[in-house]
């Protein structure tokens, strides 16, 4: 194939097009600040329970410590994840994921693919999964796994989860250096974009205030309020007194969950936790992520009948 | 007879696991088929990427026949015992036979088994063998049940005689043996179908791939030092990396590329290792360049029609990219160490923790630093070399390389000390004081790294002891066995006099300390030094015995026995390791002697009758008088026990061991002669003391190496 994409979003619009073609429901991001796609409910809570289930999306993802000021080539504390679920995992899995490799113009029979052992593991999530990271010409170029826990829980089916590291992948299959002088548009544009001109600002900004100026003290209480609501929404009574009918609120909780990740992502950057502290903080996002798992499986969603109460 | 081909086929195996898996594969089935009582011939056993192959030559075609006879109960037995011998042998009262017996009639049942076709067994067999697999982890996929190491996808069963090939009926969870498997995943991946080992290696060839892994590593080898040597260079070998890289691949293609101008000024080791864990390269160095690496050798997976040009190009802007950040962090890295002398780094311990109950990593290296200044005469160092050196050996932990890649703590340390302008020695402290790493990795000898060192792992096992966290079982978690042989071997190789229980009593005692201030009585425990040494003291006696165990350990692989080291154990000054392995060595060498081997008879003789007549109350220590005595072999003996002392007392002054038991060992006749003509017990108390003396006398002379009543046999 010598259809070789020529922007950024081209690969992405590829990649979205490829996977809705093979059956997921294409997802958007998810309106929260996380640090990865996993943390999307359509792969973290949709992966629990029985029901079969089939997503692919883009998720901007936060990771404040990789922060470079924008001048870093290959690293940012922005980035952009496509993330792909299907559960039960396909048997060609495998191939159904070479095809999309295919499909963003990776010519398989001029590039070296390899499979390398690379066992997945969320110890905020407690969640874990076996697969490879996936190498082309020496380059990660996506995570493959196959979940086999997740808040605790035994995965069953087991779903497929594959993410894309886009700008890595981007930049590899459009043969460009630097992050920032990636085509984000179509380069013919009337007014063409790169990625610097969509984030260079954006980055800079974030550096700054990720290392150096966020409050520790309000992200302190944002994360111990964030606990707090989380188990508050959870103790709930199942029956909703108001309309009498039996809701569980695994999501809004999942969002609590959700924020104190992320409060933690920070208040690292800032350099307050410590090494000790630190496993200490995961545990109690952890804590919470399994307490979400719980409650997601009480509800329909996860599987949860009238029967089977 | 026919041959047995098994393929278990599956999405990639991780390379790690590839070795063992083949080899249990292969004990599994045949330990299975054996104990079904089909035997085989020849067993081949083969692993890659994606498959594990098992081929069994001259495999029986059935099981052979067997007839049991069991003797039961008699005829006339209880009810009971009948129905105990028909459940026992799973036959009916009718199918058994009465057959006479010399008390009268007894129950007898044949039990009489037909073969079994070798499909039948071998579908049993493998289907156990892969419900059970013992993978180091495995999964479940899809909404299946069955664990693997990753998705499985086929079976290839087949039975292969002169007449035909037959697929054996075996289904797991779905999959259905059958007779076809596909070749290279990329290259060939079209099924085919195999009859028989020979024929299925062929045709994976030709489908490219390589069954073996020893092939793929030969290969490997073989074209890498090729293309290596071809343009004058040679390629760092590296066992572990080559088995890795031929468990990625199931047809090699060994490409070799450049590495930019730029990034050859990095310290080699970097180079190396940020090639090796992060691409899985190989390096290639130039002899002529002082060894510097200059290009990487990479292990694709498969042919193109541009010989690799695109992979190649792939992979060196990976790799650029990589040396990027490998540069980035030396070139900062270096500002620090030449601007303010690597001080960042080391206020920046602070805030590291060592452990949680041990203090931060700066409290650590304080006590270090101390230790290190104390043992520095000790060890023939430069007490403000070996103080500075501890302070600094820890900074590298702070500097960005190190970050990135943990494995090169020290080397790191080394290089930026140098940069620092710190002199040689202690900058090679940095490096050398993690040493010995293993039981095979060298012992520094500078006396400022044997003081770094030595305070380094003595802080680390006292602190460890101080918070009862000491190793049990097979649990050390960290590594405080090898630090203790790391200790022994420091102290012995370098012939280092120390002794340490002073030294535990020391780093303990600061440990106590520490810990007390933590809890915040503090003040008060500082006031009372008697108070910490009655703490500490156990600990130190506990501590001290656990060297003592590793230091058997350490030389019953040298050949020494254990009760050659108690003998000398219950000596004076065990504590001091090089005191107590002289006395050791010596015993050790004398034993091997006969005259030494008599010797030690003779002491056992004369300690036997004197405990005896002793029995914990008198002591005959007091000399024998030679007017008392009534022979030759009394006076000989005496007159030779005072010669000898005189040769062995200067001896012993000067700590030659050997040459004081050579001195001992020729009392060995006269000691023979006496014991060969005079009775030890007369009428006469007198007589009889004085010769309780005398052998008082041998137990005195022959015992000052160690105390030979401890020697077995």
């Amino acid at each position: 194939m010598a259809d070789t994409p020529t922007s950024f979003q081209e690969i992405i619009l590829r990649l979205q097009g490829y996977w809705a073609r093979q059956g997921c429901a294409l997802m958007q991001p998810y309106d929260m600040e996380v640090g990865a796609g996993t943390f999307h409910p359509a792969t973290t809570l949709r992966a629990l329970g029985p029901r079969p289930w089939a997503a692919a999306y883009v998720q901007p993802s936060r990771r404040p410590t990789d922060g470079r000021y924008g001048d870093n080539p290959n690293r940012l504390q922005h980035y952009y994840q496509f993330q792909v679920l299907m559960k039960p995992s396909p048997p060609d899995f495998q191939q159904l994921y070479l095809g999309s490799l295919e499909a963003i113009g990776i010519d398989m029979a001029h590039h070296d693919i390899r499979f390398v052992e690379d066992d997945w593991e969320s110890p905020t999530l407690g969640a874990w999964g076996l697969g490879w990271e996936v190498w082309c010409d020496g380059m990660e170029v996506s995570q493959f796994t196959y979940f086999q826990q997740v808040g605790g829980h035994d995965c069953k089916p087991v779903s497929g989860e594959l993410t894309y590291g886009l700008e890595r992948l981007a930049m590899y299959v459009l043969g460009i250096d630097h992050v920032m002088d990636m085509p984000f548009n179509a380069p013919d544009a009337p007014a063409p974009l790169s990625y610097g001109d969509v984030f260079r600002q954006t980055e800079r900004e974030y550096s700054r205030w990720n290392f150096d100026v966020a409050d520790t003290d309000v992200l302190l209480q944002h994360f111990r309020d964030a606990e707090a609501e989380c188990a508050r929404i959870l103790e709930a009574q199942a029956e909703d007194p108001k309309t009498g009918q039996r809701i569980v609120m695994a999501h809004p909780a999942y969002d609590q969950c959700i924020k104190a990740s992320h409060l933690f992502n920070l208040l690292d950057a800032r350099g307050v936790i410590s090494v000790t502290e630190r496993q200490a903080y995961i545990g109690r996002v952890r804590t919470l992520a399994k307490a979400c798992a719980d409650a997601y499986l009480q509800t329909e969603q996860g599987g949860w009948t009238d029967s089977a109460a | 007879m026919p041959d047995l081909l098994i393929e278990l086929f599956s999405e990639e195996i991780p390379a790690r696991m590839q070795a063992k898996a083949a080899d249990d594969l292969r004990r599994r089935v045949t330990d299975g088929l054996v104990e079904a009582g089909l035997t085989y011939a020849h067993a081949g056993a083969f692993a890659g990427p994606r498959r594990l192959t098992l081929a069994l030559e001259g495999v029986l075609a059935a099981s052979p026949a067997t007839r049991e006879e069991r003797k039961g109960p008699r005829v006339d037995a209880p009810e009971k015992a009948l129905e105990g011998f028909l459940r026992s042998t799973g036959l009916t009262k009718d199918q058994l036979e009465a057959r006479d017996d010399k008390k009268g009639q007894v129950w007898f049942a044949v039990i009489e088994k037909e073969g079994r076709p070798a499909a039948d067994i071998v579908a049993e067999v493998l289907e156990e063998t892969v419900r059970n697999f013992p993978w180091p982890k495995s999964m479940r996929w899809g909404d299946g049940s069955l664990r693997w190491v990753r998705p499985l996808h086929a079976i290839l069963c087949i039975l292969t005689d002169e007449a035909e090939t037959q697929v054996v009926p075996v289904e797991i969870d779905g999959i259905r043996a059958g007779d076809t498997t596909r070749g290279h995943r990329f290259m060939a991946p079209e099924p085919f179908a195999v009859t028989g080992f020979d024929d299925y290696a062929a045709r994976l060839k030709r489908a490219r791939v390589m069954l073996s892994a020893e092939e793929r590593q030969d290969a490997i080898r073989n074209e890498a030092q090729t293309l290596a040597f071809a343009s004058g260079l040679e390629v760092v070998e590296d066992a572990g990396l080559l088995a890795e890289v031929a468990g990625l691949v199931e047809w090699p293609v060994v490409l070799m590329g450049e590495i930019g101008e730029e990034f050859l000024d990095l310290p080699p080791e970097v180079l190396q290792t940020s090639m090796k864990e992060h691409q899985k390269f190989f390096s290639v160095r130039d002899a002529r360049r002082s060894g510097q690496i200059v290009r990487f050798i990479t292990v694709a997976n498969r042919e193109t029609d541009d010989d690799g040009a695109t992979i190649l190009a792939g992979n060196q802007k990976v790799l650029a990219a990589r040396l990027s950040d490998a540069k980035f962090f030396w070139e900062n890295d270096q500002r620090i160490a030449a601007g303010a002398r690597m001080q960042p780094w080391i206020d920046s311990l602070s805030d590291v923790t060592f452990h949680a109950r041990l203090g931060s990593q700066a409290d650590r290296v304080g006590r270090i630093a101390a230790l290190a200044r104390e043992l520095a005469p000790t060890v023939g160092a430069d007490a403000d070399a070996a103080e500075q050196a501890a302070r600094i050996a820890k900074a590298d932990l702070s500097s960005e390389m190190v970050g990135e890649f943990p494995e090169l703590q020290g080397l790191m340390g080394r290089y930026y000390a140098t940069t620092a302008g710190f002199p040689d020695d202690v900058a090679a402290a940095c490096e050398d004081h993690y040493r010995p790493l293993g039981p095979s990795d060298a012992v520094p000898t500078a006396p400022v790294s044997v003081a770094v060192a030595l305070a380094d792992k003595l802080d680390t096992l006292a602190g460890f002891w101080a918070i009862d966290e000491k190793p049990t079982g097979s649990k050390d978690p960290f590594a405080l066995r090898r630090a203790a042989l790391g200790v022994i071997r420091l102290l012995l190789e370098n012939g280092v006099r120390l002794s340490l229980t002073d030294s535990f009593n020391n780093v303990l005692g600061a440990h106590e300390m520490e810990q007390l201030a933590a809890r915040g009585d503090g003040a008060e425990a500082a006031t009372d030094a008697i108070n910490i040494a009655e703490r500490v003291g156990p600990k130190v006696a506990d501590l001290l015995a656990f060297f003592h165990d590793r230091l058997k350990v350490y030389l019953r692989d040298r050949g020494i026995r254990h009760d050659v080291i108690d003998a000398c154990l219950a000596m004076e000054g065990s504590d001091d390791l090089a005191l107590l392995v002289k006395r050791a060595e010596a015993l050790a060498g004398i034993r091997q002697t006969e005259d030494g081997e008599n010797l030690i008879q003779g002491f056992k003789r004369a300690n036997n009758i004197l405990r005896q007549a002793e029995d914990g109350v008198v002591e005959y220590s007091f000399g024998a008088e030679p007017k008392f005595f009534e022979t030759d072999a009394e006076r000989t003996l005496f007159d030779a026990l005072s010669g000898a002392e005189k040769t062995i007392a200067p001896r012993m002054q000067a700590e030659d061991f050997g040459g004081a038991m050579q001195a001992m060992a020729a009392l060995r006749s006269p000691i023979d002669a006496f014991f060969e003509t005079v009775q030890v017990n007369t009428d006469s108390d007198i007589i009889r003391r004085n010769r309780l003396n005398l052998l008082g006398q041998i137990r005195a002379v022959t015992g000052q190496v160690a105390d030979l009543s401890r020697l077995e046999g």
